[in-house]
């Protein structure tokens, strides 16, 4: 956000309105309970919804009869609205928002898996797996702008990592030298980001968007010339193995997703938590932050402003471009023209819904990671509910969180703004 | 700073000096950092890093380079040979082919031949007219449009459905048509105006997920009953009514009344920004919000319907492609034109015949590109990366001057006052 919204200057709103947060999502909460408890309910079919723990239909599962879970998770979901509503509970109210959403979730599954079945396992690891590039894209975000640079070219970012490891990885025919041009390709993007927003003072945004038509081009460009006339040559790029832990891997529901698995998803995971403990807990992440926050206060200080900034930015590149590996090196065997489609954008949008913090952004990576797994299911199911509009909902979901509906979200207060010494 | 600037002579010296050396003063700001030469050089830039790739990305051209040292003028003689045959094909495909010129004079051709390339040219450039001016004007107000994409992809759906589904007389049909166009853009841009002016929710933020949300709105509609082709079973729409369509020269020429009808609108946006009391609304608004609110302006109010203006405008741009180029909805009907115009707004310096210049020279190398891939097999691709390019060496001046050595001049800046991140 601008510091200065227009609510800032039209009015100053009361501390204590009676329509504060916690009474706004309620209400929110009540609608959709009700609208879950009504429409999913009486649209459910009676039949049983089972939810497998393997990754078929067989063994052992958790049923629950289709058309009394719609109304009863629509149910709870209206109690926890009616309790925020009612303004009787101070703290836990995030809890409740939680329960409220998840219950609103369960009601939905009821409807639509009534008389079929939602393998628990695919459904986690595949959420796991989709939501991989948009932590990674979304880790790089958080980097760049906790010190002031807005990067809107995480698509870009991940085009380049991408194209970057299918070639390499084909012409060394080593996943990891591919791995590792990911890495370069991303740091290429993030290097022009940085030299034009900080060294030039071009506007932030307007470079990200730039750039990513550049990515876009470039790598088009490359597969035509190269990719497209002899692709066993320059796009077969070898697949990263998986890696099974023994014992841990044999823990029903989370073994198989957690440790069953690429180690791209052991490397998000374990960024996010380091990027979360460099940011609160060191030397670097205060500078950072201070940075983000406040450049001039850090540059009286003795903080090197520029040199934290390009940093920042160029580590975000390397973590962007292992992000577009997964395009190349797990989710399919080759690269292909604007293949991230998108992608990039769900990462600034999970970077937003999850307020600029690591874990914010797992959690929205993750939800917007089921989002499109569910989708994926619907559609493979004959759902009558459209996958478009289920992979609508991450853009939406951010819609509504910078407009303020679910609680403020700000940005670090330097954000996109250049740095001028004077 | 030139020093005539900073210290100035005494009135009569300086009669004096501009009175003898008016070559030399032109030729002195010549080679200076002014907005037509750092044009000029950006676009020489952009050519000479896209002959870089295009030798680059060629297996032929570039094994003649293994041997450089040995007999240098094989790979040079190779490198020139196809950089000029490419960037002869991008001239011959976008203004001028003297073989078919010469054809029409011995009479052996036709007329319609000699002008195809001029007629493709304005064809492209029409829609990107539409989106430009959509970005330029909201610039010109503080607000950075990059919904064009989605407004112009809404324009193309309600302009189309409205083209084949109303069924009106000839001449009606089509001005239904184009309005329907407009107001859908104008929805479309209205949403992140209004949350801008009642939240301050970013709209660089809104607009991006807006984007993704009208395409994917598109790929759903595509495929209803009543959309789409009841003889066909992939995503394409019921073909849009003759009397709906943009008359067009006789074929093969493709240019349509939409880029007259663009020349005219280009007329009416610079009337509105440049004389208009909402233009003067608008720009003191785009300078600084707060003080246009001390002078008595609803900053909110202008934000709104700034938005809903260059919703419209991008929703036109939809429009034209869809009426004049088109004539059915696929989903790829809006093809980059938002995005483009993005980069056509940011070139034409945000002023109105600026960005109508600099869409004629963006459909210019886009319809060049197209001879370029039949002819010499160089992927269309590399047009996007001359682009971005040009845009990104316009954006960033002190680039230029660095690399070419330019004097100082009262700078080409795109406006500072973006810089103010989200």
């Amino acid at each position: 956000m601008s510091t200065a919204t227009v609510e800032d200057l039209t009015e100053v709103s009361a501390p204590d309105r009676f329509w504060n947060r916690g009474r706004r999502l309620g209400a929110g909460l009540v609608i959709i309970g009700l609208i879950a408890t009504l429409v999913f309910g009486s649209l459910a079919d009676a039949k049983t919804a089972r939810f497998t723990l393997s990754e078929d239909a067989e063994g052992a599962a958790l049923s629950i009869g289709g058309q009394f879970g719609a109304i009863l998770f629509g149910v709870v979901t209206v109690l926890a609205g009616g309790v925020l509503l009612a303004g009787i509970v101070r703290r836990r109210q995030t809890a409740l928002l939680a329960l409220g959403i998840v219950t609103f979730v369960f009601s939905f599954l009821c409807w639509q898996v009534a008389g079929k079945f939602l393998p628990l396992v695919d459904t986690a690891g595949g959420s796991l797996e989709l939501a991989l590039p948009l932590i990674l894209g979304a880790l790089a975000g958080v980097l760049g702008e906790r010190s002031g640079v807005v990067n809107v070219a995480i698509e870009g970012q991940f085009l380049m990592g991408a194209f970057g490891a299918a070639l390499v990885g084909t012409m060394a025919t080593s996943v990891w030298a591919g791995l590792v041009s990911a890495m370069v390709g991303g740091v290429l993007i993030a290097a022009m980001l940085a030299v034009l927003a900080i060294r030039f003072l071009v506007d932030q945004v307007v470079v990200g968007i730039v750039l990513n038509l550049f990515a876009l081009g470039v790598t088009g460009f490359l597969y035509e010339r190269l990719m497209q006339p002899d692709a066993l040559k320059f796009n077969q790029p070898p697949h990263l193995p998986r890696w099974r832990i023994p014992g841990l891997a044999d823990i029903p529901v989370v073994g198989p997703v957690l440790f069953d698995t690429n180690m791209l998803v052991w490397l998000a995971l374990i960024l996010v938590f380091v990027v979360h403990f460099g940011l609160t807990r060191t030397r670097w992440g205060l500078r950072t932050r201070a940075v983000g926050e406040h450049p001039t206060a850090a540059d009286t200080v003795g903080v090197r402003v520029r040199g934290l900034r390009y940093l920042n930015v160029l580590l975000g590149g390397v973590i962007a471009g292992a992000g577009g590996a997964y395009f190349t090196l797990v989710s399919t065997n080759s690269f292909n023209k604007n293949m991230t489609a998108g992608a990039g954008f769900i990462a600034l949008a999970a970077l937003i819904f999850g307020r600029w913090t690591p874990f914010g952004a797992l959690g929205a990576a993750l939800f917007f990671g089921f989002a499109q797994k569910l989708a994926n299911y619907l559609s493979a199911v004959g759902s009558p509910v459209p996958n478009q509009f289920l992979n609508m909902l991450p853009y939406l979901a951010t819609i509504i969180a910078v407009a303020g509906l679910v609680g403020r979200v700000r940005a670090p207060a330097a954000d996109g703004v250049p740095y001028v010494k004077s | 700073m030139t020093t005539d600037v900073e210290a100035p002579p005494p009135a009569k010296k300086e009669e004096d000096e501009r009175r003898d050396s008016f070559v030399g003063l032109f030729l002195h700001n010549l080679w200076s950092a002014n907005t037509v030469t750092v044009t000029v050089l950006s676009i020489l830039l952009a050519l000479i890093i896209g002959a870089v790739l295009i030798v680059v990305s060629d297996p032929d051209v570039l094994s003649t380079f293994s041997y450089f040292t040995a007999r240098p003028s094989d790979a040079l003689t190779a490198s020139w040979d196809l950089i000029s045959a490419a960037y002869a094909d991008l001239f011959r495909g976008a203004i001028f082919d003297p073989s078919a010129f010469q054809a029409w004079i011995n009479g052996t051709g036709t007329w319609r031949a000699a002008f195809t390339p001029i007629s493709e040219t304005l064809t492209y450039a029409a829609p990107l007219v539409f989106t430009g001016l959509s970005v330029a004007i909201a610039f010109r107000g503080g607000l950075f449009n990059i919904g064009g994409q989605g407004q112009a992809v809404i324009g193309c759906i309600t302009s189309a459905v409205a083209g084949f589904a109303f069924g009106l007389p000839a001449g009606l049909n089509l001005l239904v048509a184009l309005l329907c166009g407009a107001l859908g853009g104008a929805l479309w841009g209205f949403l992140p105006g209004l949350l801008k002016a009642r939240t301050g929710a970013h709209e660089v933020i809104t607009t991006i997920m807006l984007n993704y949300t009208a395409t994917l709105f598109l790929s759903w509609l595509i495929l209803q009953d009543g959309v789409q082709d009841p003889n066909r079973s992939d995503a394409i729409s019921r073909t849009i009514d003759a009397s709906a369509q943009l008359p067009a020269l006789p074929a093969p020429l493709r240019v349509h009344l939409g880029i007259v009808f663009a020349v005219l609108v280009t007329a009416g946006v610079a009337w509105l920004i440049n004389r208009s009391s909402f233009g003067f609304e608008l720009r003191a608004v785009g300078v600084n919000p707060p003080a246009a609110k001390t002078a008595g302006m609803s900053v909110a109010k202008t934000y709104t319907l700034l938005m809903v203006i260059a919703g419209a405008l991008a929703g036109l741009g939809g429009a034209t492609q869809v009426l004049g180029t088109a004539d059915k909805l696929t989903t790829q009907v809006a093809g980059n034109i938002g995005f483009d115009g993005l980069l056509v707004a940011l070139l034409g310096r945000n002023r109105p015949w600026g960005t109508l210049f600099a869409a004629i020279l963006y459909g210019a190398l886009r319809a060049g590109g197209n001879l370029m891939q039949a002819d010499v097999g160089i992927s269309l691709e590399l047009v996007t990366v001359l682009q971005a390019l040009i845009v990104i060496f316009i954006a960033a001046p002190a680039l230029v001057k660095a690399i070419f050595q330019l004097r100082a001049a009262r700078a080409a800046r795109l406006g500072a006052s973006m810089a103010k991140g989200w």
